[in-house]
């Protein structure tokens, strides 16, 4: 457990992408098999193991600590798993287990036998490896590592001979941990035969574009359809097996079992996963609500019904009809969505336009308020992986906008290291302001070191790394979109919030107030339509 | 580390021969008849001998266990401590620190109580102080360690009747790692990211040299840059003969980036724009409370390294049963969780609740 230990205390205090990688390399490099497999599914949560719930960890550590002294050290420690791993009385230097042996007993042990084996484990673990343990079993592994990551980590480990993260992505579904053939084919071995059904196929994405980019393009080239503010995903139904994928490969067909109910075809559809309510579609907020998520209760597939609005297929009934132009994709989509007649499926309506103007009015006015801009697409073209650049544009409706002033200040990390980057920001509601959001971008390196100097000269309170800052410096925050969150204080969410511009010319006073924000709210369609 | 050199005090006066009993003319009601030793909002004060244990105001007298702040304040009429506390003290505060000093040796009458020195492993020069009077003997831990440390003197147990301990880490989920465990973990990501400085935090007295003699233990022997801060100090403990190996200052001109591999620096530097001169840093913070995870969390640290100057879980209870006290008061820290452990092994136990004393100095 040693290795696996030392690498998730390291993850979970590294929040940069690269640094991150670099240790799940150095892991993977040093790991033997096959305990590297079983540390990657159990990072990108792959595992199936039986769960350790809190009470049987609580009852034995009752067993073992005072029952007082356990409640102070709780209470300082905050985290059950760290706190029964920290106070178990045990030797510090024990006699290690290996991932793999922990997880193959968890595998097989029945439950009325699961106290003395944790109990027995702690009792020979030291103290990082017991953390590891307990939050391997009790399935609270959270230390931000996407499957995306772990895919540019392998291709990195198999280096510049091996096979590329998209590749590794599209095989990885098909496979079981620890993952064998996977590392057979990192080392110079065939391409594993996924074994499972339905796997991932990586996603064509699309160029950021504007009126200039698109002038010099004949629009006659080219389809538009809308870009809905959901979730991207593919629905792949193949051989019996059904998932939904991210465009990241995450596969989430667990928080959606309403949507993978649906998926009764051979198929692999590209579209949009939507919450409906009622005959509209319902704001992003709504669909957050049902994502990350490990189940999903009767009452909110009942509020929340999951909609897939289908943009383009990548396989039909065994075909393969990715090197077909669009037009030919998209003739087979409508024959797939009505032959699947489900009304949880629908075509993503095509957006008929002359020249780049008449888009240009179009995508400043959607006729739906949970549209987020148009796409582009070429009629010529094939369904490509990665964002080739040419065939496909996202046009994006024009983001929201408020003056908001600085309210707290939180240093970076890595290269931000030492100065304040993360800024969280306000608006006036009365007299007071209240927080609304919280953005570590869109700033050049220059600003960046004058909202520092700012921030160093205007500190009005600190708690550890964090700055409470006087309010006086107004930001212009754009912003993707709004939801309604009870939880936040505010009442309010902001998608995608980033700061266009420091507006030092500006007195607080004069920056926006919180109806302002709520008026932007997509409850009421007439004013979310366009913000700002 | 072996019987340190002391240093001759600079003028004996103030505390052996005073024969002025002056009785508690402030604080609570003692809470036991007679007490040698009573808390009071200055800090611990013993009526008897009329002086004050690590006072958190100025007093007429004051006995000092070590030399961190929180500890060891300037302004006294006379104080009372080991060489190199006076030392440290002076170094901190200027010369002026206090209008008169005594350098404890041996065992020293005050007002008809007796006081001994013994040391606490803490930092350099640090201390416990045995009270006696009338038969009965106090011991005042002052901040201790019980953990080899290159850094200083040895941690010494002194049976007494009444041992006053501090609980900085007084849970039982606190168990301090071997510190060259934690050194390991150091030396590993220096290899996992060999493009990108170190720095560590670690408190300029003690926390900093120990830092650096662990390394120098592990066989880092290249170059360790030191934040400014640390100079007087590390100088300090060069000159009584604790061998820090190569430092260099970590300084650099103006918008130029400095080449270091390992830097140790005060925590507070930090939060200063010093930090500007490192390119992509991992910041590490060497601390008993790198233990808790959301501590860690909390500080914005990539490296935490649980190492500690204070005795952890094991070693305060070890203290207490080796001391033999019979009666246990608890200064500061998590008073609670040591008083509950004496009344489970049958020691009176209370705690004083003072008040002035930070879970980690500076």
């Amino acid at each position: 457990m040693t290795p696996f230990a030392t690498l998730l205390e390291r993850l979970a205090f590294t929040p940069a992408r690269n640094a991150k990688l670099r240790l799940i390399g150095d892991y993977l490099a040093h790991t033997p098999d096959p305990d590297r497999g079983w540390a990657l599914a159990a990072l990108t949560g792959g595992l199936k193991l039986r769960t350790v719930t809190p009470s049987l960890l609580r009852a034995l550590a009752e067993d073992r600590v005072d029952a007082d002294l356990f409640a102070l050290s709780y209470d300082s420690v905050g985290d059950l798993a760290e706190t029964i791993a920290l106070i178990w009385p045990a030797p510090d230097q024990g006699a290690d287990i290996s991932l793999t042996q922990v997880v193959t007993t968890l595998q097989t042990t029945k439950k009325p036998d699961l106290p003395a084996l944790i109990a027995g484990w702690l009792d020979t673990l030291g103290p990082s490896e017991r953390y590891a343990l307990l939050k391997l079993a009790t399935r609270g592994l959270r230390v931000g590592v996407s499957a995306r990551l772990t895919h540019v980590a392998l291709a990195q480990h198999a280096g510049a001979g091996g096979p590329p993260a998209d590749r590794i992505g599209e095989v990885w579904h098909g496979l079981a941990p620890p993952y064998p053939g996977l590392f057979d084919w990192l080392a110079g071995g065939p391409e594993p035969q996924t074994q499972a059904r339905a796997p991932f196929r990586p996603v064509m994405l699309a160029h950021p574009a504007d009126a200039e980019a698109l002038a010099p393009l004949n629009p006659a080239d080219f389809a538009a359809e809308w870009k809905w503010d959901g979730v991207r995903v593919q629905a792949v139904a193949e051989g019996g097996g059904r998932h939904l994928y991210t465009r990241r490969g995450e596969d989430i067909s667990a928080a959606f079992p309403d949507m993978v109910a649906a998926l009764d075809f051979e198929g692999v559809i590209d579209g949009e996963l939507l919450v409906r309510q009622g005959d509209a579609t319902a704001p992003f907020g709504e669909l957050q609500k049902r994502l990350n998520r490990k189940t999903v209760t009767k009452a909110m597939l009942a509020s929340h019904p999951a909609h897939l609005r289908a943009y383009d297929l990548l396989h039909w009934q065994g075909r393969d009809l990715r090197p077909l132009p669009l037009t030919e994709r998209r003739a087979a989509l409508e024959t797939a969505v009505a032959q699947i007649a489900n009304p949880r499926i629908d075509l993503s309506p095509p957006v008929p336009f002359t020249d780049w103007a008449a888009l240009d009015a179009i995508r400043a006015n959607p006729p739906d308020a949970v549209i987020e801009g148009v796409m582009i697409k070429r009629h010529d073209s094939p369904y490509l992986p990665g964002r080739p650049k040419g065939p496909w544009f996202k046009w994006k409706r024009d983001p929201m906008v408020v003056d908001a002033v600085m309210l707290y200040a939180q240093r970076g990390h890595g290269k931000r290291s030492g100065y304040y980057s993360d800024f969280t920001f306000g608006v006036w509601d009365g007299a007071a302001l209240v927080p609304v959001g919280k953005a570590y971008f869109g700033f050049t390196d220059a600003e960046l070191r004058a909202l520092d100097r700012f921030v160093r000269h205007n500190t009005t309170d600190r708690f550890g790394p964090v700055r409470q800052v006087k309010p006086d410096l107004v930001l212009e925050v754009a912003f993707e979109g709004l939801n309604a969150s009870p939880r936040h204080k505010s009442g309010l969410a902001m998608r995608f919030p980033r700061i266009r511009r420091i507006r030092w010319d500006k007195p607080a006073a004069e920056a926006d107030r919180i109806d302002t924000l709520r008026a932007m709210l997509p409850a009421d369609p007439l004013t979310s339509a366009r913000g700002g | 580390m072996q019987s340190l050199p002391t240093m001759p005090g600079r003028d004996g006066l103030g505390f052996a021969g005073a024969r002025v009993i002056i009785m508690a003319q402030q604080g609570p009601e003692p809470m036991i008849a007679e007490p040698l030793l009573m808390p009071t909002p200055a800090g611990l004060y013993c009526p008897r001998g009329d002086f004050h244990i690590d006072p958190v105001r100025p007093v007429p007298r004051a006995l000092i266990t070590h030399g961190h702040a929180d500890h060891a304040r300037a302004g006294h009429g006379a104080v009372l401590a080991t060489a190199r506390t006076l030392d440290i003290m002076a170094i901190r505060y200027g010369a002026d620190f206090t209008a008169r000093r005594q350098i404890a040796e041996g065992t020293i009458d005050i007002n008809g109580v007796t006081v001994s020195f013994h040391p606490a492993g803490h930092v350099l020069g640090s201390a416990q102080i045995a009270v006696r009077a009338g038969g009965q003997r106090v011991v005042v831990s002052g901040d201790y360690a019980r953990a080899p440390n290159p850094a200083c003197e040895a941690f010494q147990p002194v049976p007494c009747d009444i041992f006053i301990t501090e609980a900085t880490f007084g849970l039982p989920v606190f168990r301090h790692p071997p510190p060259q465990a934690e050194i390991a973990r150091l030396t590993a990501s220096l290899a996992a990211f060999p493009d990108r400085p170190h720095l560590i935090g670690a408190y300029a007295l003690g926390k900093a040299q120990r830092m650096i003699a662990l390394l120098r233990q592990a066989g880092h022997d290249g170059p360790i840059h030191i934040h400014g801060a640390l100079q007087k100090l590390c100088d300090y403990h060069i000159a009584q003969g604790i061998d820090l190996g190569d430092l260099r200052p970590a300084t650099t001109e103006r918008g130029r980036k400095l080449d270091a591999r390992i830097v140790i620096a005060p925590p507070s530097a930090f939060a200063a724009t010093w930090v500007h001169r490192f390119r992509d840093p991992v910041i590490a913070h060497a601390s008993g409370w790198m233990a808790v995870r959301a501590r860690a969390r909390q500080r914005g640290v990539e490296l935490p390294l649980v190492i500690s100057d204070h005795a952890d879980w094991p070693d305060l209870t070890r203290t207490i049963t080796d001391t033999g006290a019979s009666e246990v008061w608890v200064t500061h820290g998590r008073e609670e969780a040591l008083v509950r452990w004496c009344a489970l092994h049958q020691i009176p136990a209370r705690p004083l609740r003072l008040v002035g004393y930070e879970d980690e100095p500076e």
